[in-house]
C-alpha cells in the first residue's frame, strides 16, 4: 500500500471546511513557516525535497522559485496554474474540489517563501462549481485569520483571488495564463524575459501547478529530507494520476514515483486491469500531449527493464522508445481501438485550442488533423502518412509556446510505433470508413 | 556592448540588441527575412517565425547551443554568442516549412494584387520556398471587407502577422480593430462591422507585408512597377509631412510613408496627407525616391555603384584621375 501525502483525508466527510480540515492537521505549515522558519529556509525545504513540477514539465519547483527576481520595493506574485484541461488530465480539479484547504494551506506557505502579498488562483471557467468551492473556503481561511493582514500576528500579509479563465486550453500555458490574467487575449509571450524576471503586470512572478503548490505543507512539514525518500532517484515523493480508457477501474490514485507501470495497470490497488478481459494495446501515459507507447514498450524499457512511473523511466529511450509522465494523465487503450482514430480525435483537440499565434502552429495542426480526417474516412494516400510525419517535425520546435510540440508528438510517435495501422486505412480505404466499425486495424494482423 | 559571430562574421552591438538587429548592422543577403518584426512597434515580432536562427554557442560564458532555433527578432544578444542562419541546413529546411505553411492558403494571385512588387511574402518565398505544395485541403477563402471608405480588407490574403493590429493600437486613438477567433480561424477583423476612421489608420496599409490590407485610392490603377516614387514634404500640422509620391505620368497615384531598406516606415502620416493631397501642387518636391536594388522598381534602371573615398584612395592613380575627371554621380563618404 503506498503512501498518500496528498490524498490521506481526502474521504472524510467535511473535509472541505475550515473545522474538519484543521481538526485533521491542516494549516500546521501555515505555523510552521511563518512562526518559525525564515522565507529562504521554506525554499531551500522545497529544494531539498527535489519537488518537480507536476503540470507536466517536472522542472525542480524549489530552483524555480530561487530563479525568483527580488527587487526592493517590488511586488511579487505567486500564481496557481488552475487551468487543466488536457484531455485525459483530471486530477487538479478532484483535488480541488475534495480538498480545497490543502491547496490553500499551499499557497500561503508558497507566497510566504516567495515574498507575495497577493496571489492567484487561475481556474479553469468551465470549473465553476470547483470555484465556488475554493472561493467558500477562502473566505473561511479570512475568517481564521490565515489569509488578509497580519497572518497568525507575524506581520504577515496576503491576498488570495480566484480567477476564472475564459476555457481555452492556451490558457494553461503560463505566459498565455499571465496574458489572460491581466486581461488580454490568451497569447503566449515570447521567451525570454521569463515569468521570473518579468510575470504578472511585468513583475517577477512563479507559475506552479495545483498539485506541485498542495504538496509544500507536507513538505515543510514533514521536512524536504523525509520527503525525498519517497521516490526513485531524481524523482521524489507522490503523484497524483489520473487514469482513465479501458480499465476496470478508471479513476484518480496518488501513487508513489517508482510505482512500476505493469502493477498500476493490473494490480488490484489500483486500475484493476483492463476492462472485458480484453488485451491491452496501447498508453499515453502522460496526457495527450505526450507520444504514445504501445503495450510492450510501456510495460518494458527498450533495454528490456521494467517501466517505471518516474520521470526518467518513462522518458528513458528518448522519443523512439520512450514517452514522458507528464501531468498523469494515463489513457489505457484496448486490442480493439484504433490508432488513426484516436490520433485524429487528439490531433481535432490542438487544432481547436491553437492561439493563431505563430504561424506552424496555426497552419500546422489544422493540415496534420485535415490529412488525419482524410486517412480515417477512407481518403487517404500511402504519401499522407510521410507527410504527416514531415508537417510534425516542421512544427515541433518552432513555435512560440509548447502547443506546438503537444500537438505534433502524438501525431509523429502514432505513426512510428503503429505505422502498420495507417497504411492499412489507405490499402482497406472501404472498410476504414464503415461508420461504427471496430478493430479495424489490427485486421492486417490477421 | 556584446560581440556576436553571425555567419562567421564577428560584429559589436549595444547590450539589449536583438540578434536580427544585430544580423541588419551587418547588412547583406545575411538578414535573416522578418515577416511580423516591425521595428517602429513595440511588441511585434516572435510570430510567423521566418527569422528563426540557430544559437550554436549562447555566450562567452555558457558556450553550450540552445536547444531549439530561436526567434532572432526578439531575442537579445549576449557577449559571445554564435549566431547560424544561412550557414545552417537546419535553419533553411524550417524557412521552407515556414513559407510552406505561409502560402496554405495565401492565394498566389500576386497577378492582380496591388502588393505585387512590394511583397514581403513574395520576396521571402522566392528566396526560401520551394515551387511546390504539398497542401491539397480546401483553402479558406474570405468575402472583401470595406473597412471605412479609404481601407479594403482582403483577408483572404492576411497571414495574421499582427503588424497592423500593433498599428492601430499604438499609434491611433479608439481603437476598435483586432484579432478575432484562433487557430487557423483566426482572422482581422472590426469591432462589428466597425470602420476605422482615425487619422492615422491608413498606416496600416504600409505595415502590411502582403495584400490584406489595400489603399482604396490606389487599388487596381496601375501596378507599381509602373509608377515613379519621388520624396516629397509639405507642412502638416498633424505628421512629419514627409512622404514618397508615386507618380504615373504626371498624376499622384498614391501616397505613402518614406520606409527603410527593410520596408519599415520611419515616420508615420496622417490621413490627410495619405488620401487627400493628390495634387503635385500640394507638395514640395524633393527629387526622386532611393529605389533599392532588390526592387521590383530597380529592374532595367541601373544605378552606378556608391563609391566610398576610402575605396578611391586605393585604386591606381590613372583610374583616380580619370575618376576626377568623370565623377559617378554619387560619392560616399
Amino acid at each position: 500500500m503506498g503512501r498518500k501525502l496528498l490524498t490521506e483525508h481526502i474521504n472524510v466527510e467535511g473535509i472541505d471546511t475550515f473545522e474538519v480540515y484543521r481538526k485533521h492537521g491542516g494549516y500546521r505549515s501555515v505555523e510552521k513557516a511563518i512562526k518559525t522558519m525564515t522565507p529562504d529556509e521554506v525554499v531551500e525545504e522545497v529544494k531539498k525535497s527535489g519537488l518537480r513540477g507536476r503540470g507536466g514539465a517536472g522542472f525542480p519547483t524549489g530552483m524555480k522559485w530561487s530563479f525568483l527576481a527580488k527587487p526592493e520595493g517590488v511586488p511579487r506574485y505567486l500564481v496557481c496554474n488552475a487551468d487543466e484541461s488536457e484531455p485525459g488530465t483530471f486530477k487538479d480539479r478532484q483535488l480541488m474540489s475534495k480538498l480545497p484547504h490543502l491547496l490553500i494551506e499551499g499557497m500561503i506557505t508558497s507566497s510566504y517563501a516567495l515574498g507575495a502579498n497577493t496571489s492567484y488562483i487561475y481556474i479553469r471557467g468551465e470549473l465553476l462549481y470547483v470555484l465556488r468551492i475554493l472561493e467558500k473556503a477562502i473566505a473561511e481561511a479570512y475568517a481564521n485569520g490565515f489569509l488578509g493582514k497580519n497572518i497568525l500576528g507575524s506581520g504577515y500579509d496576503l491576498d488570495l483571488h480566484v480567477h476564472p479563465g475564459g476555457g481555452a486550453y492556451i490558457c494553461g500555458e503560463e505566459t498565455a495564463l499571465l496574458e489572460s490574467l491581466e486581461g488580454k487575449r490568451g497569447n503566449p509571450r515570447n521567451k525570454p524575459p521569463f515569468p521570473a524576471v518579468q510575470g504578472l503586470y511585468a513583475r517577477p512572478t512563479v507559475v506552479n501547478n495545483v498539485e506541485s503548490i498542495a504538496a509544500v505543507p507536507v513538505i515543510v512539514n514533514e521536512g524536504g529530507d523525509e520527503y525525498a525518500k519517497i521516490g526513485v532517484g531524481r524523482s521524489t515523493g507522490t503523484k497524483l494520476i489520473s487514469a482513465c480508457g479501458h480499465l476496470n477501474k478508471p479513476g484518480i490514485y496518488e501513487i508513489e514515483l517508482g510505482l512500476p507501470v505493469e502493477e498500476f495497470i493490473y494490480s488490484d490497488e489500483y486500475c484493476g486491469g483492463i476492462w472485458k478481459g480484453r488485451e491491452l494495446k496501447a498508453v499515453v501515459a502522460g496526457g495527450s500531449s505526450v507520444p504514445i507507447l504501445p503495450k510492450e514498450l510501456i510495460l518494458k524499457t527498450a533495454a528490456g527493464e521494467n517501466r517505471l512511473m518516474t520521470y526518467e523511466s518513462l522518458s528513458d529511450g528518448g522519443f523512439v522508445t520512450g514517452t514522458m509522465l507528464g501531468s498523469g494523465g494515463f489513457i489505457a487503450m484496448d486490442e480493439t481501438t484504433c490508432i488513426v482514430r484516436n490520433t485524429w480525435n487528439f490531433s481535432r483537440f490542438y487544432h481547436h485550442e491553437s492561439c493563431g499565434q505563430c504561424s506552424p502552429c496555426r497552419e500546422g495542426t489544422g493540415w496534420m488533423e485535415k490529412v488525419l480526417h482524410r486517412l480515417e474516412h477512407g481518403h487517404g494516400h500511402m504519401e499522407d502518412i510521410d507527410l504527416l510525419v514531415s508537417v510534425a517535425k516542421q512544427i515541433e520546435g518552432n513555435t512560440i509556446c509548447p502547443l506546438g510540440e503537444a500537438a505534433a508528438w502524438p501525431v509523429a510517435a502514432a505513426v512510428r510505433h503503429f505505422r502498420h495501422e495507417f497504411e492499412w486505412h489507405v490499402t482497406h480505404a472501404k472498410e476504414a470508413a464503415q461508420p461504427g466499425a471496430v478493430y479495424r486495424a489490427n485486421a492486417v494482423l490477421v | 556592448m556584446a560581440k556576436i559571430t553571425f555567419d562567421g562574421v564577428e560584429v559589436e552591438v549595444p547590450d539589449g540588441t536583438t540578434i536580427l538587429n544585430a544580423a541588419r548592422q551587418i547588412g547583406g543577403s545575411i538578414v535573416p527575412p522578418a515577416m511580423c518584426y516591425y521595428t517602429p512597434l513595440k511588441g511585434s515580432g516572435g510570430k510567423c517565425r521566418a527569422c528563426l536562427v540557430r544559437v550554436a554557442a549562447g555566450s562567452a560564458k555558457d558556450p553550450r547551443p540552445m536547444p531549439k532555433l530561436v526567434a532572432s527578432c526578439v531575442t537579445p544578444v549576449q557577449d559571445g554568442m554564435v549566431v547560424e542562419n544561412t550557414t545552417s541546413e537546419q535553419v533553411l529546411n524550417v524557412r521552407k516549412g515556414i513559407v510552406e505553411m505561409l502560402l496554405i492558403n495565401h492565394p498566389l494571385d500576386c497577378p492582380v494584387c496591388d502588393q505585387a512588387g512590394e511583397c514581403d511574402l513574395q520576396n521571402f518565398a522566392f528566396e526560401h520556398g520551394v515551387s511546390t505544395t504539398r497542401y491539397q485541403e480546401e483553402r479558406r477563402t474570405f468575402e472583401k471587407i470595406d473597412i471605412g471608405p479609404l481601407i479594403q480588407l482582403h483577408m483572404t490574403r492576411c497571414i495574421l502577422c499582427y503588424r497592423c493590429v500593433y498599428t492601430a493600437n499604438q499609434i491611433t486613438d479608439n481603437r476598435v480593430h483586432g484579432v478575432l477567433g484562433r487557430g487557423d480561424a483566426a482572422e482581422i477583423g472590426t469591432y462589428i462591422e466597425n470602420i476605422i476612421d482615425n487619422d492615422f489608420s491608413g498606416n496600416v496599409i504600409d505595415v502590411c507585408p502582403v495584400g490584406a490590407l489595400t489603399d482604396k485610392t490606389f487599388r487596381f490603377k496601375s501596378r507599381v512597377w509602373f509608377t515613379k516614387p519621388v520624396n516629397a514634404h509639405r507642412d502638416c500640422p498633424k505628421c512629419s509631412g514627409n512622404v514618397v509620391l508615386w507618380y504615373k505620368g504626371k498624376d499622384v497615384l498614391r501616397t505613402t510613408a518614406r520606409k527603410d531598406q527593410y520596408g519599415e516606415v520611419k515616420e508615420w502620416i496622417c490621413n490627410e496627407c495619405r488620401f487627400e493631397k493628390k495634387e503635385t501642387s500640394d507638395w514640395t518636391i524633393e527629387g526622386p525616391a532611393h529605389i533599392d536594388r532588390s526592387s521590383v522598381i530597380s529592374a532595367n534602371h541601373y544605378e552606378l555603384p556608391v563609391l566610398n573615398q576610402s575605396v578611391i584612395a586605393d585604386l591606381p592613380e590613372s583610374t583616380q584621375r580619370e575618376l576626377a575627371q568623370n565623377p559617378p554621380l554619387k560619392l560616399g563618404s
